[in-house]
């Protein structure tokens, strides 16, 4: 299970790194060799994003990402043949992450189905709440993946307590206001959120959004159980190519 | 939030969780509003003095005698302060925004009819305000985009995806989850998640009360058929709901592009293109691959060019409540020329896909029939797009030695 994994992690090491990408971008083959530098330098899970046209959640970087994956031409049937390929190389637990959409229109069972047959571990679905998802969550946890949801700085206890009632794996934490990709100060405030979020859930907890550097890992270090670098290494990819990925990796931690 | 905003199997709440608390505090706001006799009397207030609220219903006289059939009546939005309907969503949020006690507005606009009311909305109520744009519309729209910055707004020309309304509408998502402490967003039309279709249905239901009321008062007894455009379906929603009870029906008419069999349209609820998903917030039918992502699409009016559409109309659809049509381009820009000679009217491209469908259908009606087409914009302050459907000679000499002088 996810949540054991991730529990064992942490006795190794103080905090893990998630790390995100877009799954045909800038092509599946260079998607390949990201999620093969990443593992190797140390990567403990991974988010791989189906992209889709209307990604509400999602900052220009991974934004643009996802609208040139779609324009070379990536289809969900080659995300899922592709994944299948990536759980049996590489042994950390991959999730999905993607808008409910795709999910929807493939089916929200037999999506399910295929996941779990995919080898992935769970999924994020950003703009599926809990109210709306009945049936994508029983089928979650009828294949034993776990529906990872996300807590914000506006939400309150009482709804961070109904959200930890579908929870399952670790909790995604959204640092701030806004969406993926911009800067985040990472002050006090943040750090009472996080306890706020500790009290009402005894998942582990991811935080998100603006993660950059070793100085937002080290403030995260104590405070959250995993740290999420997305738009980052999509631009770092972008400006240095997938070679400089492996020592960006290293020098988090 | 109270309720999830179900129309039948369409509607709901798709949103990122950093939303949640913005849309319990709307969802309150909204019901608090619709709970107060008085709101909704400041509201006519408003629309009766800062727009033309009553707007009238005009007997066509002259199309009724060309088509001897029903007699038509066209009821008339286009006379709105800034020409359309979409004033009367528009100034409705106003006050809702005044009674939240924020002090920004944001907006997608696609044609520039909802950028500009609400600009307008804005310098009247003293918000700041931003509007995002597709870049293709804002190259299509320039004179709207002028009128929003007089306006005071700033306007955003939104470069990703199609670079149209929708991704417009993406894009104010994007600065809503940022600033939503002191921002609200006025959604355009009856689409997005709840409470939004329900809403600016609300805000525009006074189009059928007052037309409902005047032909009771012209003719004693209803209308055969009721038509209207339907883009997201705010003007067509505003007008069916004041006969959504009554023996009338109910016609609502999609954009049919360059023809439903070339794809080159943006028909979901008559074409067989469209399939039921879930983005921009709320579940109905889109016009979408089979994975899901988005097409494009077209349309002669920028104003119905939309992948979505209401949810409370893919309802209204699958009981058999409301008919749908398409009028092609061609069409529209036939009939539209056909109104402004016979009838002395300019309606708004979008709202001539309306005339089309009823022309078709007027011939075959009695002279005892009553028919109501919702002009729900008027067309002339589009000139620039409406004299490139017209493809216009002596308009387009004119912008050539236009543009000679500012060489000058
Ligand atoms: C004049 C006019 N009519 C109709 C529409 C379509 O919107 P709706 O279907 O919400 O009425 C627009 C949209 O911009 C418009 O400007």
């Amino acid at each position: 299970m996810l949540e054991s994994y991730i529990r064992k992690r942490l006795t190794e090491k103080p905090i893990l790194l998630m790390t995100h990408i877009v799954l045909g971008y800038p092509s599946l083959e260079d998607s390949f060799n990201i999620i093969r530098a990443m593992v190797e330098a140390g990567v403990d899970l991974m988010e791989l994003q189906i992209p889709f046209s209307e990604p509400i959640a999602d900052g220009p970087v991974i934004l643009s990402a996802n609208q040139k994956s779609l324009s070379a031409g990536t289809r969900v049937a080659q995300c899922l043949d592709f994944t299948r390929e990536i759980t049996r190389t590489f042994d950390i637990p991959f999730l999905f992450m993607t808008y409910y959409n795709i999910l929807f229109k493939y089916g929200v069972e037999k999506f399910v189905s295929r996941m779990a047959e995919t080898g992935l571990k769970g999924a994020i679905v950003p703009d599926l709440p809990p109210e709306e998802g009945k049936d994508y969550q029983s089928a979650m946890v009828q294949k034993g993946l776990s529906p990872i949801y996300i807590f914000s700085p506006t939400t309150t206890a009482s709804r961070m307590q109904y959200i930890n009632g579908f929870a399952k794996g670790f909790v995604y934490c959204v640092a701030r206001k806004g969406v993926t990709g911009e800067a985040t100060t990472f002050s006090e405030s943040l750090g009472d959120y996080l306890l706020r979020c500790r009290e009402n859930t005894h998942l582990p907890l991811a935080v998100g959004f603006g993660v950059k550097d070793k100085s937002d890992i080290d403030f995260l270090t104590g405070n959250a159980d995993i740290a999420v670098i997305g738009s980052e290494t999509i631009r770092l990819v972008e400006e240095k190519g997938v070679s400089a990925v492996s020592g960006f990796i290293r020098g988090l931690r | 939030m109270k309720l999830r905003g179900y129309y039948g199997r369409f509607g709901g709440v798709f949103i990122p969780e950093i939303l949640a608390a913005t849309f319990d505090e709307l969802e309150e706001a909204y019901l608090k509003a619709r709970n107060d006799p008085s709101f909704w009397r400041e509201y006519e207030t408003v629309m009766s003095t800062f727009s033309c609220r009553p707007t009238p219903l005009t007997f066509a006289e002259n199309l009724t005698r060309h088509f001897c059939g029903a007699k038509i009546y066209i009821k008339r939005e286009d006379l709105n302060h800034t020409g359309a309907h979409k004033a009367n969503n528009v100034m409705g949020q106003g006050l809702l925004v005044k009674r939240m006690k924020k002090t920004r507005v944001i907006a997608e606009t696609g044609a520039g009819q909802h950028g500009v009311a609400t600009a307008t909305m804005a310098a009247k109520f003293g918000f700041d305000s931003t509007i995002y744009m597709g870049e293709v519309d804002v190259l299509r729209q320039r004179p709207n985009v002028f009128w929003m910055e007089r306006l005071g707004a700033t306007v955003i020309p939104v470069k990703d995806g199609s670079r149209t309304l929708k991704d417009a509408m993406n894009e104010a998502f994007r600065d809503w989850v940022r600033n939503m402490d002191n921002t609200h967003y006025v959604l355009g039309t009856v689409c997005g998640p709840h409470p939004f279709p329900e809403m600016v249905a609300w805000f525009q239901s006074i189009i059928g009360i007052e037309a409902r009321k005047q032909i009771l008062s012209l003719e004693g007894r209803l209308p055969a058929r009721v038509y209207a455009c339907v883009g997201g379906g705010s003007n067509a929603m505003g007008i069916f709901s004041g006969f959504m009870d009554d023996p009338v029906e109910l016609v609502g008419v999609e954009a049919g592009g360059k023809g439903l069999e070339t794809g080159l349209h943006a028909s979901r609820l008559k074409s067989e293109d469209s399939s039921i998903g879930v983005a921009q917030g709320y579940k109905t039918y889109f016009l979408q691959n089979e994975d899901g992502q988005m097409k494009e699409t077209h349309s002669v009016a920028a104003g119905l060019d939309y992948v979505g559409v209401s949810p409370i109309l893919s309802h209204l659809k699958e009981t058999g409540r409301v008919r749908f049509e398409a009028a092609t381009d061609r069409e529209v820009v036939d009939a539209m020329a056909f109104t402004i000679r016979k009838e002395g009217l300019i309606p708004a491209l979008e709202s001539a896909h309306a005339f089309v469908q009823a022309f078709k259908e007027a011939p075959g009606l009695s002279p005892g029939d009553i028919i109501i087409i919702n002009q729900s914009g008027r067309g002339d302050k589009d000139i620039f797009t409406v004299a490139d459907a017209f493809d216009d000679p002596k308009w387009k000499a004119f912008i050539r030695d236009k543009a000679e002088g500012y060489h000058a």
